[in-house]
C-alpha cells in the first residue's frame, strides 16, 4: 500500500499513508479512534479503492480473509454452515465444504458446537466461529479489525493466544487492528502506529520475542519496553493530529 | 390475576350495559341488552359462522395474492434502483387510496356475476403495502459487514440475493404478513360494505342486512363475531411470527 489517501464526503479520512506487509508476518495497527485504521484495512481487503495512491497486493481474491469487530455471523445458519459459507460461495461442493468447516471449527476449539446457531453462542464462541470462517479458506492474508474489542479480558487473552497458535500452523500474514497497546505488542512482530485522523505514520516498532508467546511474556522487560515505546508514539501521534 | 383483568372488565361492561338497558327502558331496536344479543347470536349461529367463513376466505385468498405480488415487486425494487424509483411512488399511491373510494370501480370490472373477485382484489390492495414495504426494507437490511464478506469472497449477485438478502429479510416478511393479514380482513369487510346487497354474503353483509331490517341485536351479534374473528386471527399470526422468528434464529 503506497502513499494511499482516502477522502469521504465528510472530509479526508486517511493518509497519505504507506504500509508494506511481508508474507507471514503479523503487523499490529494502532491509532486513536477515527484515524482510518479500519479504512486502511478495507483498502488492503480490496473492499474500497483509495482516492489517491496505490494498493499493490500479491495475494489474489479468495486468499484474503477479514474478521470484524462483531462476529458478523448469519443468524439463520448453524456455526458449521457459517464457516462453510466462504467455500460454498467459491463453488466448493456442499459436502466437501461441510467437512472442511468441521475441521476449522475443531481447530478453534469448537468441535461439538457445529449445529449451534449464533444466538446460542457466547461472545467469545461466536468470535471463534468467525475466526474459523476466516481460516477455512486457508488465506495468505488475514485482516483482523479490532476482533476482541467487545470481549472481556480473560476471553480476549485466550483468543489472542489462539490466533497466534493458529497462525503458527498456516503462517498467513496478519494485520491486526486494535486500540489496545498491550494487545498490539503481544500479537505482533511489528507495531505500526498511526496519528489521529486523517491517519499518517507515527511510528513503526519491531517487537522482539518468540511467537506464539510463551507464558509470562507480558512481564518480560522487552515486552514492557515495546509497550512504552508504542504508547509514547501514540501519545505524540494524537497530539500531532490534534494540531490544525 | 393479570390474565383475568380484561375478562373482568368485559364482564363489568356487559353487566353495566344490561342493567342500564333494563333500568332506563331503552328501546331494543336502539340498543338491545347483551342478553338479547347473545340470544340472537345463538339463534343465528350457523348463518354467522358461514358468513364469517366467507369473509375469512376472501381475506385469505387476498393475503396469498398480495403476498406473491408484493414479494415479487420488492425483489425487483431491491435489485434495480431504476425500478425502485419507478415502482415506489405507485406503491405509495396504492397505500393512501381509501378502499371504499375504489370499490365501485372494482365492482364494475368484476361484473355482477362475480362480486367476490372485486372483494378479493380490494382486500389485495389493502394487504399489499405492509408486505411490500416490509420486504423492501428486509431485502436491504443485511448486515453491511456480511455484505462486505460476500464481496470479499467474490459472491455473485444471485448468491448475494439468495444466500444473504432473502434470509436477512425473513423477520421483516413475517412482520409484514402479520400486519397484512389483519388489513386483508379489514379490506374484505370494507369491500363488502362497498359491494352492498350484491356482495358476497359475509359478515359485513350480515351487518348491513340486519341494519336494513332494524334487527339491532343481530347486527351487534355479527359485529361481535367480527371482533372475535379479528382477535383470534391476530393471536394466531402473532404466534406464527414468534415461531417463525424462533426457527430463523434457532431459539
Amino acid at each position: 500500500m503506497r502513499a494511499v489517501e482516502v477522502d469521504y464526503a465528510r472530509g479526508p479520512a486517511l493518509g497519505p499513508f504507506s504500509l508494506e506487509i511481508e508474507a507471514g508476518e503479523i503487523v499490529s495497527l494502532v491509532g486513536p479512534s477515527g484515524c482510518g485504521k479500519s479504512t486502511a484495512l478495507r483498502l488492503l481487503a480490496g473492499l474500497e479503492a483509495p482516492s489517491r495512491g496505490q494498493v499493490l497486493r500479491t495475494p489474489g481474491r479468495g486468499e484474503t480473509a477479514v474478521v470484524f469487530q462483531a462476529p458478523t455471523l448469519a443468524p439463520w445458519l448453524s456455526a458449521r454452515a457459517n464457516v462453510a459459507l466462504p467455500l460454498e460461495l467459491a463453488g466448493t461442493a456442499r459436502a466437501a465444504a461441510g467437512v472442511r468447516a468441521r475441521e476449522a471449527l475443531a481447530r478453534v476449539g469448537l468441535a461439538g458446537a457445529e449445529a449451534a446457531r449464533p444466538a446460542q453462542l457466547s461472545g467469545g464462541m461466536a468470535m471463534r466461529v468467525s475466526l474459523a470462517r476466516a481460516l477455512v479458506t486457508e488465506p495468505r492474508l488475514m485482516l483482523l479489525d479490532e476482533p476482541f474489542a467487545a470481549l472481556d479480558e480473560i476471553t480476549r487473552r485466550a483468543l489472542a493466544d489462539d490466533v497466534l497458535r493458529l497462525w503458527a500452523g498456516l503462517r498467513p500474514a496478519i494485520v491486526f487492528v486494535t486500540h489496545n497497546v498491550e494487545e498490539a505488542v503481544y500479537m505482533a512482530s511489528r507495531v505500526v502506529v498511526m496519528t489521529a485522523g486523517p491517519g499518517r505514520l507515527a511510528g513503526d516498532f519491531p517487537v522482539e520475542g518468540p511467537a506464539p508467546r510463551p507464558a509470562g511474556f507480558r512481564t518480560t522487560p522487552g515486552f514492557r519496553r515495546s509497550v512504552e515505546a508504542v504508547s509514547h508514539a501514540l501519545a505524540r501521534g494524537m497530539a500531532e493530529g490534534a494540531r490544525p | 390475576m393479570e390474565t383475568l383483568a380484561p375478562w373482568v372488565l368485559i364482564a363489568l361492561l356487559l353487566a353495566g350495559w344490561e342493567i342500564a338497558c333494563r333500568a332506563l327502558h331503552v328501546a331494543p331496536y336502539l340498543l338491545p341488552p347483551p342478553s338479547q344479543v347473545a340470544a340472537a347470536l345463538i339463534a343465528n349461529l350457523a348463518t354467522l359462522l358461514s358468513a364469517a367463513w366467507r369473509t375469512l376466505a376472501v381475506a385469505i385468498v387476498a393475503l396469498i395474492i398480495a403476498s406473491l405480488i408484493a414479494q415479487a415487486l420488492a425483489m425487483l425494487v431491491a435489485l434495480s434502483s431504476i425500478l425502485d424509483r419507478a415502482i415506489r411512488p405507485l406503491a405509495s399511491v396504492i397505500q393512501v387510496t381509501p378502499v371504499v373510494a375504489i370499490a365501485p370501480l372494482f365492482l364494475i370490472w368484476a361484473g355482477i356475476d362475480h362480486p367476490e373477485r372485486a372483494l378479493v382484489a380490494l382486500a389485495v390492495v389493502v394487504a399489499f403495502f405492509p408486505i411490500f414495504s416490509g420486504a423492501v426494507a428486509g431485502l436491504k437490511s443485511a448486515d453491511p459487514d456480511l455484505e462486505r464478506l460476500f464481496a470479499l469472497y467474490g459472491a455473485s449477485r444471485w448468491q448475494t440475493v439468495t444466500r444473504l438478502r432473502l434470509p436477512s429479510a425473513v423477520p421483516f416478511l413475517l412482520e409484514g404478513h402479520k400486519v397484512g393479514a389483519g388489513l386483508a380482513i379489514i379490506g374484505a369487510v370494507v369491500a363488502e360494505f362497498g359491494a352492498g346487497s350484491g356482495g358476497v354474503r359475509g359478515l359485513a353483509w350480515q351487518i348491513l342486512d340486519a341494519g336494513n331490517k332494524l334487527q339491532t341485536d343481530r347486527m351487534i351479534a355479527a359485529l361481535a363475531a367480527l371482533g372475535v374473528m379479528g382477535v383470534a386471527l391476530h393471536g394466531l399470526l402473532a404466534r406464527a411470527e414468534l415461531a417463525g422468528l424462533r426457527w430463523w434464529r434457532g431459539r
